[in-house]
């Protein structure tokens, strides 16, 4: 496909070019020839340059698998009770076992996402299919009872900014050599979702088409789960949950280049890695010397773009803009 | 062969289908037909083991299809359902070529894409191969689907109303193309209400109503006037047109 060699391209020189951009900009002037820079270099900005590409894939790569299972193009791990569930989790170790190690809590945090989110799942399947923007709505009304018992547990123990920067807005600013490495497990399991990719596009077909190719949709369900889980836990403990790129990013890549999810993913990671370097560097510079969360630039810029999904006109495909071709 | 034997269904202790025995022969075209709500959909889900069985059992070729790995039975049989409306936004290319699937999990080889573009030939959509199945008609999007059934390339092919959307003509060619399947030696059941189009293609019929198979065999014995005034419980003539039966039930 010549169209998504062109995006994918374009995409990598985005990167890049943000990459760059990231590294170099920053409140601390870096010389180099100087030990000091160098150690700004490597422990500061080429971390948190890395921590913001993988949070943007590892998300928006999520989205799309939790599209495709539950079959519906408006939900994202931010809006499914996920993120809430992984705050949960954590907040339960840090109160019970507070000298927990960091991967309990990473644990504790990825196993009480995929209950959330499995509860999500037998929730929706009850309602009727025809009315897709109902599974969006019981997404965020799960979200919001979860998010206020994590809320009302964190002001009973004086919790509250904690969890603030778990669930409110994510940022980078934080991000350190060795504290941003739990992301690459999100990475991996973006990965992961990467060689299932024919499997979820089965899935995404229904579990009846599924089965009759021989798939069994629980387990391939199970697995995608898994996947949302890891991703949005490993995020929200590390530097915090960031809305809106798992619901734009694979939208617009399933509109260019369609749901076959072995040609897409590749795109949606690059796409969603792109997208939120981009927005931490603007939350970096338009009111520096401070800083703006990556994640309040992304609420608004995030909003601004799905918005625009929803009401721009449809516009065929190439090839259907050739017309009836029935041969 | 297909053996049902004992087979009783419910939902929600709704009865939807009552103590199902029949024998689907191999080599044949097969034609479930019967009124709206008569099972003839759940019946096809079962032998497709879209469905867990509740009662009874169900092989196909002597293979259970409750015990038997889902993946060896996807080489055995094809299954097209009766609503086949997808959201997912896929090329046509695409949708066919996941009917190779069970046999290369992924990693089609040149049979694999020999089969899938002979099956996109088959049902006329070279041209269409790139488009999202979002932007094609009902009747086209159905030509799809067929057409990933096809490539999965099974001794059984189960369709649920594969005429459903069809014009005419496309109507025509996929029955023809049933009875190559069947020329060929494989076997096809196929759901379908165009009585017309049993009687000219089936060779085996079984008529279903209120969850049980009321009579089955061949055509000319099952397309009578008393059976069918009996199943659809509505004034039904037969005539005969070019040797086969000819069901006159539209005045
Ligand atoms: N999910 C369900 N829940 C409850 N009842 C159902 C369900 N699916 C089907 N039924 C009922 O089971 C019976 C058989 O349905 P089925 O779909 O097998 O009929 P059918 O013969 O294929 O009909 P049609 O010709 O209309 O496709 C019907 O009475 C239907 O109302
Ligand atoms: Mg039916």
């Amino acid at each position: 496909m010549q169209a998504r060699k062109k995006i994918l391209i374009g995409l990598s020189l985005l990167i890049f070019i943000l990459a760059a951009i990231s590294v170099f900009i920053g409140v601390a002037q870096m010389d180099l020839s100087d030990p000091r820079g160098m150690m700004i270099l490597t422990v500061s900005r080429i971390p948190r340059t890395i921590a913001a590409l993988l949070t943007g894939s590892a998300l928006a790569v999520a989205g799309v698998v939790m599209q495709q299972i539950v079959r519906n193009r408006f939900v994202e791990p931010g809006t499914a009770g996920t993120a809430e569930s992984a705050a949960l989790g954590l907040l339960a170790v840090t109160l019970i076992a507070p000298q927990a190690s960091i991967w309990i809590k990473m644990v504790a945090a990825s196993v009480s996402a995929l209950i959330g989110t499995s509860i999500f799942v037998k929730m929706i399947r009850k309602l009727p299919p025809r009315e897709v923007l109902l599974v969006p709505l019981a997404g965020i009304v799960l979200s919001g009872v979860i998010g206020a018992i994590v809320t009302w547990i964190g002001w009973q123990t004086d919790m509250m900014q904690f969890i603030a920067t778990w669930l409110m807005t994510g940022e980078f600013s934080g991000v350190i050599a060795g504290r941003y490495e739990l992301l690459w497990i999100a990475g991996l399991a973006a990965g992961i979702a990467f060689f299932a990719a024919d499997r979820f596009a089965i899935l995404g077909l229904g579990p009846e088409a599924a089965t009759a190719l021989g798939l069994s949709p629980r387990a391939v369900m199970r697995l995608g789960l898994a996947v949302v889980a890891v991703v949005t836990a490993m995020v929200v403990v590390s530097v915090g949950m960031i809305p809106f790129v798992g619901l734009v990013v694979p939208n617009i890549i399933a509109r260019l280049i369609g749901d076959n999810l072995r040609a897409a993913l590749p795109v949606t990671a690059l796409g969603g890695g792109a997208l939120v370097l981009a927005c931490d560097i603007i939350g970096r510079v338009i009111v520096a010397p401070f800083e703006i969360p990556a994640g309040t630039i992304l609420g608004v810029l995030g909003a601004g773009i799905f918005l625009w999904l929803l009401w721009r006109p449809a516009r065929p495909s190439k090839a259907a803009a050739m017309g009836p071709t029935d041969v | 062969m297909i053996e049902i034997k004992n087979v009783s269904y419910a939902i929600g202790g709704a009865k939807i289908l009552q103590d199902i025995n029949t024998v689907i022969p191999k080599g044949s075209v097969t034609a479930l037909i019967g009124p709206n709500g008569a099972g003839k959909s759940s019946l096809l889900n079962l032998i497709g083991r879209i469905e867990p069985l509740q009662t009874g059992t169900i092989d196909v070729d002597g293979q259970n299809v409750t015990t038997s790995h889902s993946g060896r039975l996807a080489r055995t049989m094809a299954f097209l359902g009766q609503h086949t409306a997808v959201a997912s936004r896929l090329r046509v290319s695409e949708l066919v070529a996941f009917g190779r699937w069970p046999h290369c999990h992924g990693r089609p080889g040149p049979e694999d894409h020999e089969k899938v573009a002979d099956a996109i030939a088959q049902f006329s959509l070279r041209g269409l191969a790139d488009r999202f199945l979002d932007e094609l008609s009902g009747g086209q999007a159905q030509r799809a689907h067929l057409a990933m059934t096809f490539a999965q390339d099974t001794p059984w092919v189960l369709l649920d109303e594969p005429l459903n959307n069809l014009d005419m003509a496309h109507s025509r060619i996929l029955m023809r193309k049933l009875s190559d399947l069947r020329d060929a030696g494989k076997s096809v059941v196929i759901v379908v209400h165009d009585l017309n189009q049993a009687a000219a293609w089936a060779d085996h019929l079984v008529a279903m109503k209120h969850g049980r198979v009321v009579v089955s065999g061949a055509p000319d014995e099952v397309l009578t006037p008393d059976w069918l005034s009996a199943l659809y419980d509505t004034e039904v003539q037969v005539l005969r047109y070019a040797d086969r039966p000819l069901v006159l039930s539209h005045v």
